[in-house]
């Protein structure tokens, strides 16, 4: 177990490394540089040439990227020139927002999808099973903002019943005192996250309830709702704790699209405008963080995968 | 969006039997659209989703070219059957249009991935050792980065033209096709016939070329059509969040890019069948690789 945790964590750090250098070579990659990007093509030769050496962006990549690393050593992410502030600020703002509306969602997708991918499981070919793959798949082939478009047009615009914009505010404690306006965009994310975990789980229930275990409960007079409870349950959970480590990924980009449907302040929207006004620092800095986010995210699923599983070993 | 967890439909196994084990790649591929249904629909949808973006505009003639300001907005009449867009374009011709870059990029972002992804995993698998881990550690690098942050960073840095698009979804869809391709060659190199084709002198680029890749084509295939699917979805979203293609250039997500703009003005028009298209569209290309996996597992449960 030591030997797999040391070996495992020593690829994460490798994989982070791998991405600072990937988003580095990626953002300096643009014709002009930072620079050209930042001002526009209406500034001067002169004002580039200045903000270039002024931001040591003349200096060779390898030196550019050593000083990143060695500024992020220190904590320091970076500074941003289209806010005025640095990354660690911004991100320390909208972060904790974000990971409010992830994690409301995947609380969500998951009360809805385990008993939905049972229900599947134990009625499997029936009408209900069809009818309820059927939707899933369409939900998830549907694109995260249309999805979110469809809800506002439904719920905001002709029924009136919800607000159509996610709530505003600096701080998680002001995000979550607009209930009311939550309920969309945890609803948007969760939605596509039901459809692929309620798969994940009809299958993962279905090969439980092949086994000898259940068999025997059922031979024994077990009554049905005690095996689907203690025994079909408990059992087809835990692939589940490696499908949330998997699927943060493809959840952060919902988030992204989710957070500029409604407006959301957080990191996505974020990572959205520093995309469209070349905000590098902000780029750079906030991939490294999610990236981080979601390396950890996988090597957690792991690790938690081998503790409420005692059969799996590590090797 | 890019999940390597997709549903799995429950009529995709196939029905009547198993697929004969022991037959070509492409002669079960065949089989599992003889026999499965779902797989039957995806085809069809796709086949008129094609026909009707690319023959469309033979039968149905819409200027596309000159914005009307005259005909802005208009609702469905008798002759625009779906009404017109913010610029007076008509929005049924507009969306036969939009489908061809659609698919366009679709299917090249997918085959450039695949292609490029296969030869990536064939090579790491095949050759192993610190050459395989550090190519692997590539694939997990840019894969830690979710789909749609990696694509904002390169479209925040390239100018978007049609070929660049699809580099751009490629390079965000090439790391599953990668993974799965390195599984297979790990246990493909092991086989006999590679071991005496080596034995034999061929060259490990040879070998890689005729012996690994065409033997993992059947999971290629699979992975392909999903990667059809997201690339769609990949595109869609990019175009919906402005930094899509310019005009005059168009696909569904920049129509309904421009129609976000309307939707308190009860606009339905520019909003629902650009949409519909996109899902139609993604539902097939799952349909027809589920049901391909469907059968790939029965197969791998035949070996």
């Amino acid at each position: 177990m030591t030997a797999y945790l040391v070996r495992r964590c020593v690829q994460a750090v490798a994989v982070v490394f791998g991405v600072s250098i990937i988003v580095f070579i990626i953002l300096h990659a643009l014709p002009g540089g930072p620079a050209r990007g930042l001002l526009g093509p209406e500034a001067s030769a002169f004002q580039v040439h200045q903000f270039i050496v002024q931001n040591g962006y003349n200096q060779p990549l390898p030196v550019q990227y050593g000083r990143f690393i060695g500024q992020l050593a220190q904590g320091n992410l970076g500074y941003s020139y289209h806010y005025n502030q640095t990354v660690a600020s911004l991100l320390s703002q909208d972060l904790p927002k974000s990971a409010v509306l992830v994690g409301l969602a995947y609380l969500v997708a998951l009360i809805v999808a385990i008993p939905l991918g049972i229900m599947q499981a134990v009625r499997r070919n029936s009408l209900a099973d069809y009818v309820t793959t059927g939707a899933s798949f369409v939900a998830y082939s549907m694109p995260t903002f249309w999805l979110g478009i469809l809800l506002i047009l439904g719920f905001a615009i002709d029924w009136r019943l919800l607000p159509p914009e996610a709530p505003q505010g600096a701080t998680v404690a002001a995000v979550l005192s607009h209930p009311q306006a939550m309920v969309l965009p945890v609803a948007t994310l969760a939605l596509v996250s039901v459809a692929a975990f309620s798969r994940f789980m009809r299958s993962s229930a279905i090969e439980t309830l092949v086994q000898d275990y259940i068999r025997t409960a059922r031979a024994m007079g077990v009554p049905e709702r005690i095996i689907l409870f203690r025994h079909l349950l408990r059992n087809s959970l835990i692939p589940i704790v490696t499908l949330i480590g998997l699927s943060l990924p493809a959840t952060i980009s919902g988030a992204v699209i989710t957070e500029s449907v409604f407006n959301y302040p957080g990191m996505g929207l974020l990572f959205y405008s520093a995309a469209t006004s070349h905000d590098f620092p902000v780029l750079l800095g906030s991939t490294v963080v999610i990236a981080t986010a979601t390396v950890l995210g996988s090597l957690l699923a792991d690790v938690l995968y081998a503790v409420v599983d005692p059969r799996v070993r590590l090797a | 969006m890019t999940t390597t967890i997709a549903p799995e439909m429950p009529g995709a196994e196939p029905a009547g039997g198993t697929v004969q084990p022991g037959g070509s790649a492409w002669r079960m591929i065949l089989a599992v659209f003889v026999r499965n249904r779902l797989a039957v629909v995806g085809v069809g949808i796709v086949i008129l989703v094609v026909a009707f973006s690319f023959l469309g505009p033979v039968f149905y003639h819409t200027d596309q070219v000159h914005t009307r300001l005259a005909l802005i907005n208009l609702p469905p009449s008798h002759a625009h059957p779906l009404g017109t867009d913010d610029v007076g374009y008509d929005v049924l011709g507009r969306l036969m249009l939009s489908g061809q870059s659609s698919i366009v990029v679709g299917l090249s972002a997918a085959l450039l991935a695949t292609v490029v992804g296969t030869l990536w995993g064939a090579v790491a698998g095949y050759v192993g050792g610190a050459v395989d881990a550090v190519m692997m550690r590539v694939v997990d690098s840019v894969l830690a980065i979710p789909p749609l942050i990696l694509i904002l960073l390169l479209a925040s840095v390239f100018t978007v033209s049609t070929p660049v698009l699809i580099l751009v979804v490629a390079i965000v869809a090439w790391l599953a096709p990668a993974r799965l391709v390195r599984g297979e060659a790990i246990s493909l190199r092991t086989r006999e016939y590679v071991q005496v084709a080596r034995g034999m002198g061929g060259r490990h680029g040879w070998i890689v070329l005729r012996h690994i890749t065409p033997n993992a084509i059947v999971t290629i295939v699979v992975q392909a059509t999903f990667e059809v699917a997201n690339a769609i979805l990949l595109l869609a979203a990019l175009s919906y969040l402005g930094l899509g293609p310019a005009p005059p250039a168009t696909n569904w997500g920049s129509m309904l890019s421009n129609g976000l703009n309307y939707i308190y003005e009860g606009k339905w028009w520019l909003i629902y069948p650009a949409g519909i298209a996109i899902v139609l569209t993604v539902v097939a290309f799952n349909f027809i690789g589920d049901a391909l996996r469907a059968a790939l597992e029965v197969r791998l449960q035949e070996r």
